[in-house]
């Protein structure tokens, strides 16, 4: 039962992250995840100095809040000041997670939260947190239960927002003119990044879901040429890199999340390898008449 | 030289836009006729690309204003359509040729719902009259400049507007294509649409448009083509570097009526 669990937790979140992925890396801010994911340190923190409490929703609430400042920090970096993109996300979340950092030690003493915890994230404990009723009723673990709730979240988002999120990523400046608003579909998928990231570092660790956001939805990206086969594909591949990476650290030991990565990035080098390799073919077939004459 | 439009579309009035506090565009005010194909000339960097973009509201303008039908561009953003510059996307993102077009129709969508059979049906009408209903499933990326160019024509076609504002939609296509095309936006302006389009080959704006937007950062002049397309305006709008011009005057003069019964 733990097995399925784990398996059940780490696939509900890595198909959250690859359904937001997929729109982060078409509109190349993949990193804007990673940058994200880190830039909600303090605002953790701060959710729990204010209610005292390490339950899932006021970190999420927190982080969410600090996520959104984060995307507002980065847009103003890169259109008023002119910043590269890139510049403008290394210079705005490492300024973030650092400040959260000095508000870890400085309250040290009040928060149970440390800089591991929080980077890494450990999916081998969500059998060990159980959500059990008052009566006694045992209903399996409580990450099980967020996870599911952000899966839910994330997929009405993307079924009421699809067509709007495809059209300001595609083409943002003709989005404006039909009247969709960019700015506000922007905010709305990074609010959802947010959300989401902060959910799932408890399990899974902030640096992990940064593979689990990039990687399947890259896999994707490479093998179909439709963004709702690219989704689709993801969510797939999500379920697959979260079983047979579990699967994996299991038979060697180690870390699952370690484990899950790995997977996704072996599947990532061998779909890059059969792509290369029929481009090339079809390259050869087509120029051999001139190499023979 | 400026003919003001008795049944004007769009107005320009005292209109100045600035990057970065310094002005490209000074005081455009002109009018421009309903039911016309309008063409804007002028050299690289004449600001042609930013007069639209003011127009559609992609840029903060620095005064003055722009009005179409008499309205604000909110109150009438459903009746106006923007072609961009082709290089304004990402042609590798994983979308086909139908979907882009289908993306014209989603302005009269709204938030909750899907393109029907009937945008279908109308997508796939506007990709047969740009040619390209042989691509549809295509993946964007495989298609050629021209042909890129063409399904951004057909997506602003779909939207079924009143006023088309085109950058540059003949860069990279064939002559006899570009012929076709404009022959098309042709009929749209005879159905009473008004087409304003950036272009920058002088024979075949001397040979389908109406009315004429010589600008140069200023306005340098505007009216219908005869009075406008002129050897002496074009060289004031070229800065005197034209030598093929002659020919050009001749052409509109030879036109007149009949070149229109072409299509
Ligand atoms: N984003 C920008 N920031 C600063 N200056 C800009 C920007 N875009 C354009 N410009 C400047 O504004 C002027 C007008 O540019 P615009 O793109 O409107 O020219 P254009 O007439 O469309 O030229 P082309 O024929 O090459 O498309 C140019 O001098 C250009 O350098
Ligand atoms: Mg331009």
């Amino acid at each position: 039962m733990d097995a399925f669990y784990i398996i059940a937790t780490a696939s509900l979140f890595a198909i959250s992250c690859s359904i937001l992925g997929a729109f982060l890396i078409l509109r190349k801010m993949a990193m804007v995840g990673d940058a994200i994911s880190h830039a909600v340190l303090p605002g953790i923190v701060i959710a729990f100095l204010f209610t005292g409490s390490r339950d899932s929703i006021t970190m999420i609430i927190g982080a969410g809040i600090l996520g959104v400042f984060t995307t507002f920090l980065i847009e103003f970096f890169h259109r008023r000041a002119r910043l590269q993109a890139d510049a403008a996300i290394g210079v705005t979340f490492t300024w973030l997670f650092a400040l959260g950092v000095i508000m870890v030690s400085l309250f040290a003493g009040q928060i149970d939260i440390d800089q591991d915890c929080v980077l890494y994230g450990e999916i081998a404990y969500v059998p060990l947190d159980l959500w059990i009723s008052e009566s006694g009723i045992n209903f399996g673990p409580r990450a099980l239960y967020v996870a599911s709730g952000i899966l839910i979240i994330n997929l009405i988002f993307l079924f009421i927002g699809y067509k709007q999120l495809y059209i300001t990523t595609f083409d943002p400046q003709y989005a404006a003119t039909i009247g969709v608003g960019v700015t506000l579909w922007n905010y709305l998928l990074m609010g959802s990044v947010s959300m989401t990231t902060v959910a799932a570092f408890e399990s899974v660790g902030a640096i992990l879901i940064v593979a689990l956001m990039v990687v399947p939805s890259a896999c994707a990206y490479l093998l179909t040429q439709r963004l709702e086969q690219m989704i689709l594909l993801g969510v797939l591949i999500s379920i697959f890199i979260s079983v047979v990476g579990y699967y994996l650290a299991a038979m060697i030991d180690g870390s699952i999340a370690g484990g899950i990565v790995t997977v996704s990035g072996c599947l990532f080098l061998m779909i890059l390898l059969t792509q290369v390799l029929k481009k090339r073919g079809a390259k050869t077939t087509v120029s051999s008449p001139e190499n023979l004459g | 030289m400026k003919v003001e439009a008795t049944n004007p579309a769009v107005e320009f009035h005292d209109l100045t836009v600035s990057y970065d506090k310094k002005p490209v565009l000074w005081n455009i005010d002109m009018t421009l006729p309903q039911g016309a194909l309008i063409g804007i000339v002028g050299p690289n960097g004449a600001g042609k690309s930013t007069l639209i973009k003011a127009a559609m509201g992609l840029l903060p303008l620095g005064s003055g204003y722009v009005r179409l039908f008499n309205q604000s561009l909110d109150e009438v953003r459903h009746r106006v359509s923007y072609v961009p510059q082709r290089e304004s996307v990402d042609w590798d993102f994983p979308t086909s040729v139908l979907d882009v077009v289908l993306m014209g129709r989603y302005g009269k969508l709204g938030l909750f719902r899907r393109p029907s059979n009937t945008d279908k049906e109308i997508a796939m009408n506007c990709l047969k009259k740009v040619g390209m209903e042989a691509f549809t499933k295509r993946q964007i990326s495989q298609l050629s400049g021209g042909q890129q160019q063409r399904v951004f024509l057909a997506r602003a076609l779909a939207q079924e507007a009143d006023i088309y504002f085109m950058d540059e939609p003949f860069a990279g296509v064939d002559a006899a294509t570009e012929s076709a095309l404009l022959g098309i936006l042709q009929g749209l302006a005879k159905e009473g649409k008004t087409v304003v389009v950036v272009h920058h080959d002088l024979q075949s704006a001397a040979e389908f448009f109406d009315w004429i937007v010589l600008l140069n950062l200023r306005l340098v002049a505007c009216g219908p083509i005869k009075d406008v397309f002129t050897n002496k305006l074009l060289q004031d709008t070229y800065g005197g570097k034209l030598t093929v011009l002659a020919e050009v005057g001749e052409l509109v003069k030879n036109r007149e009526i009949p070149s229109r019964e072409k299509y």
